[in-house]
């Protein structure tokens, strides 16, 4: 490669190499001051004493961890057992993110795929069409599911009226309905990574494996689906991970059965009845999940492209 | 060190002439790989020259160094006797046509030929001015209002090189900048290019890989190849007298024989071929005795003959007949060795006789056209 | 295209998953944007169509509040989107056109940490932030939470565009005598400006739509659109609600539609 030819190739160069710190300046300062260092201080105040009107005293404790695995009863003096309260909010967060991370993929893969297959000209047009919902206000879509899903809404109506059912089924406030609120508001990143795995596929390979008497079904196991295994851990990733922390749905249509972290989070800092560094804590347990599953997932990401190319 | 100096010797012949670029023993290392293994050549003021080679020899990396736009590793650049290796690009009065023309899409065929005067310090309507001259020059006058994606690439072509010229640089770039254009579009602009030289004065340095460009548009062609210079010269010299097998074979057509020398007598050197066939020719210098080189005979050099005529002919059977128009090339399958290329011209046909395939034939070589190659 | 049994690219059932992804995405807001015409106090019923409930959201009892709520919505998320284009430009300048330096993945990795990290977590660290320094909740703190995480959001679509413009085009400014900084502003800045664009439309629509950060970190005294209608809806979801909820939404979708129609055009290029 001598030296890359003036006509171009690369558009990654180094022309403002002697400025670039500089240039990064802006960035580096704003993100690390506000971004960065809250996430440092979040750290450092999930080890500190809670205030008695929110806030903090600035004590060292690990009350606030205590507190989060541990139940030593009323007066905090009996020997300690596990806290199941939290872990099990915690654990029915990553449920419902689950639930609605195959729902999403259910539905997802085969309408990214569909998209994917379209002829070149019209795929950017339904792409368009996949993401205006979600450049939609997040509160406003979860608050349309509400109405749409109450007791005397439209869906129930819609249910009565075909002679599904007799009397009105009560979808909101339960599990399901969480999971069908949070597959709904993350559904586009669902499709767009898929989207983008299966374009790139080259789908002469397939007709090349037909030209070996393949069927479809086998060739779609075999060769296709390994190819757009990456975007499928991707699609999910994006999925999932907001999903866990995700405070609108189950706030809005799951009600006071179904807490997940991101109320409980959000409580703690409600008022005169919260615990900061119980509920910096739980922001901190939950960030070390995301991070570890993200690392996951990146691993495996990378080891799927590796085996596409 | 021989082959250096022998270098220098063909450019020192003229040496009342002012040298425009002087290259220096320039390396060019990117980490491990090296682009550029020592190039030392100088390019002659109101000079036509060519860089010739495949692509990957180093010729479009020579010229991004003489731009600035790659730093020199080692060695140095000279401009009208100046040190450049150590200036950026905007501060060397030298401009360049790029292989994409890379005009500015957001501007005027005018803005853009009038920015590197603008640039330079000039008002706007000082340099829309001069600009609109220079439109007048390439006769692209009447779209001066219009945007580059609205002309054809011919069109483009020619406002690159406007845009180029118009701060009258020392020296005038080109990489490559015919090979986006049809053939006939090409040969038209082969030859405006050339008159445009002889009319501005200015050196013009040439990068292609296309020979037979190379060989209508240059004073003197640099042919390179895997980062080094093979050979610098006229283009006659470099066609009728290439000096290794590489310029023998890139530069044309030409047919190859494996040939030890026997004897070197007054510059005449006498080989013979495997099957023991001798032959004669003129030695060259760095062929010594005994040595197995190659032989060079381009095909056009080359006549055919029902029986032999003297010593030199070679025997063999025809194969194929091709017709290329001007010509007729007609490939043999040579009794001692190779398959050669014979051009015969189809002028005074009625005189000629076409040896069909499966004749027996006899290949015999012009007078000095055979030519012994250093590699 | 053959439609040979081996043809893949047609999958049974696909069309109607399809299909039914775009109902399951479509259909609550169609459901909104009809019943914020209803005629109707309630929700419940339908009486017929009528604009009342918008001229209600402009002149009724609560418009005061929704009114503010939406002047300090629309402020925050053009202060915030015009600061966050461009520090997200300079650093995409960088990053793209600024040769491999070490810390390049970490800056990237920096960039991008406000969409790695789930939103609830950087509300929480915000507000933080603001306690143990003292910074008083309000308009202020809002506006600088908005900027940091509209910062990447700024920054992919100003990043991709730059990578797709070859570098020839400032090669050939500086070939020109153009210093590298008239190189940037006059020739890669004006072929960058779909990619602003772009970015700048996402920016400002993130910040107009947050909820959860702007919620932690408001304070008492302050409210946004979104976070005035959650308000509301705690109380009950009303038509008014829905009214205000299908304007956002038009206003979303126009400024969508814009930023795909921009990139469209510099595409045809």
């Amino acid at each position: 490669m001598a030296g890359g030819a003036a006509s171009g190739g690369s558009a990654s160069t180094d022309t403002y190499k002697e400025a670039r710190n500089w240039l990064l300046l802006p960035a580096w300062v704003y993100l690390g001051v506000f971004v960065l260092i809250p996430v440092i201080m979040m750290l450092v105040y999930s080890f500190l004493t809670k205030e008695f009107r929110g806030g903090v005293v600035w004590e060292f404790s690990t009350a606030a961890y205590d507190q989060f695995f541990f139940d030593r009863g009323l007066f905090g003096d009996e020997p300690a057992k596990i806290e199941w309260t939290y872990i099990t909010i915690f654990w029915r967060s990553i449920w419902q993110a689950a639930a609605a991370t195959l729902l999403a993929l259910a539905i997802g893969f085969p309408t990214a795929y569909f998209i994917a297959t379209r002829p070149e000209r019209a795929r950017p047009m339904w792409v368009f069409l996949i993401t205006i919902p979600y450049w939609v206000n997040l509160l406003i879509r979860t608050v349309s599911m509400k109405f749409m899903l109450r007791d005397t809404g439209p869906l129930n109506d819609v249910l009565i009226g075909i002679g599904l059912i007799n009397d009105p089924i009560s979808i909101i406030n339960t599990n399901f309905a969480v999971q069908l609120g949070l597959f709904y508001s993350y559904l586009p990143f669902m499709v767009l990574p898929i989207y983008a795995s299966v374009e790139r596929y080259n789908f002469s390979l397939s007709e090349a494996a037909a030209d070996l008497y393949a069927s479809k079904w086998v060739t779609l196991r075999r060769i296709l689906l390994p190819a757009v295994k990456p975007g499928v851990i991707a699609g999910c990733i994006l999925v999932f991970v907001p999903s866990m922390g995700s405070f609108l749905a189950p706030d809005l249509l799951g009600g006071a059965k179904n807490f997940m972290i991101g109320s409980l989070i959000e409580e703690q800092f409600k008022g005169n009845a919260g615990n900061w560094p119980f509920g910096a804590a739980a922001s901190m347990v939950l960030l070390s999940m995301v991070l570890i599953i993200l690392m996951i997932f990146a691993r495996q990401q990378a080891k799927a492209e590796k085996e596409v190319s | 060190m021989l082959s250096l100096i022998k270098l220098y010797g063909e450019v020192a012949m003229s040496e009342s002439r002012e040298i425009a670029i002087d290259v220096r023993a320039a390396v060019k290392r990117y980490g491990d790989f090296t682009a550029l293994k020592t190039i030392s050549l100088s390019i002659y003021d109101n000079e036509f020259f060519t860089l010739l080679g495949p692509s990957g020899c180093g010729k479009t990396t020579l010229l991004r160094m003489i731009a600035g736009f790659e730093d020199v590793t080692e060695g140095a650049i000279f401009l009208y006797g100046d040190p450049i290796a150590d200036l950026p690009p905007n501060k060397r009065p030298v401009n360049t046509v790029f292989q994409n023309y890379a005009l500015f899409p957001q501007m005027t065929i005018l803005d853009n030929v009038a920015f590197g005067l603008e640039m330079r310090g000039q008002s706007k309507s000082q340099a829309r001015k001069a600009a609109g001259e220079m439109l007048e020059l390439v006769q692209l006058s009447q779209f001066a209002a219009r945007k580059p994606s609205q002309l054809s690439g011919g069109q483009q072509q020619r406002v690159a090189l406007a845009r180029a010229l118009a701060p009258k640089p020392k020296v005038l770039l080109l990489d490559e900048p015919l090979s986006a254009l049809d053939l006939k579009l090409r040969k038209a602009m082969q030859l405006e290019l050339k008159h445009l030289q002889r009319e501005t004065g200015i050196t013009f340095i040439f990068v292609t890989h296309d020979q037979e460009e190379a060989l209508t548009m240059s004073d003197r062609i640099a042919v390179m190849s895997a980062g080094e210079l093979q050979q610098l010269g006229e283009a006659r010299d470099i066609y009728e007298r290439p000096r290794n097998m590489f310029v023998a074979d890139f530069i044309g057509e030409t047919n190859l024989l494996e040939v030890s020398v026997d004897a070197i007598n007054a510059g005449r050197a006498t080989c013979h071929l495997g099957g023991g066939h001798e032959l004669s020719c003129n030695s060259v210098e760095g062929v010594n005795v005994g040595a197995k080189v190659h032989m060079s005979v381009r095909p056009e050099r080359l006549f055919m003959s029902e029986g032999p005529t003297d010593s030199e002919g070679l025997k063999g059977t025809v194969r194929e007949n091709i017709f290329v128009g001007t010509d007729i090339s007609t490939l043999i399958d040579l009794d001692d060795g190779p398959k050669f290329i014979v051009r015969t011209s189809n002028s005074d046909r009625g005189n000629k006789r076409i040896f069909e395939p499966g004749n027996e034939v006899y290949v015999n070589m012009e007078m000095e056209a055979a030519r012994l190659l250093v590699d | 295209m053959r439609r040979s049994k081996y043809d893949i690219k047609s999958l049974p059932g696909f069309f109607g998953i399809t299909i039914l992804c775009l109902f399951i995405l479509y259909a609550p807001l169609v459901v909104v944007t009809v019943y914020s015409l209803n005629d109707s106090n309630s929700i419940t019923n339908w009486e017929g169509v009528s604009l009342r409930w918008y001229v209600d959201v402009f002149s009724g009892h609560e418009s005061q509040k929704f009114k503010i709520a939406a002047w300090n919505s629309f402020t925050i998320a053009i202060i915030a989107a015009t600061v966050a284009t461009t520090i997200a430009t300079l650093a995409a300048t960088a990053m793209v056109r600024g040769g491999k330096f070490k810390l390049r993945t970490v800056s990237f990795g920096l960039i991008s940490l406000p969409l790695m990290v789930p939103e609830i977590v950087l509300a929480v660290a915000t507000l933080i932030f603001f306690n143990s320094v003292g910074f008083t909740r309000g308009y202020a703190t809002i506006l600088i939470a908005h900027i940091a995480f509209c910062i990447p959001f700024a920054y992919l679509p100003i990043s991709a565009r730059m990578q797709g413009i070859d570098d020839s085009y400032e090669q050939a400014a500086q070939d020109l005598y153009a210093t590298k900084r008239q190189a940037f502003t006059r020739i890669l800045l004006p072929m960058m400006i779909p990619g602003i664009i772009s970015g700048y439309l996402l920016a400002f629509i993130v910040s107009l739509d947050d909820f959860i950060i702007t919620n932690f970190v408001k304070g008492a005294g302050v409210e946004t659109l979104p976070t005035a209608i959650f308000g509301s809806v705690k109380q009950g979801i009303k038509p008014n609600i829905m009214a205000i909820s299908t304007m956002l939404l038009g206003v979303s979708v126009i400024l969508v539609t814009i930023s795909y129609f921009v990139s469209k055009t510099d595409n045809k290029k």
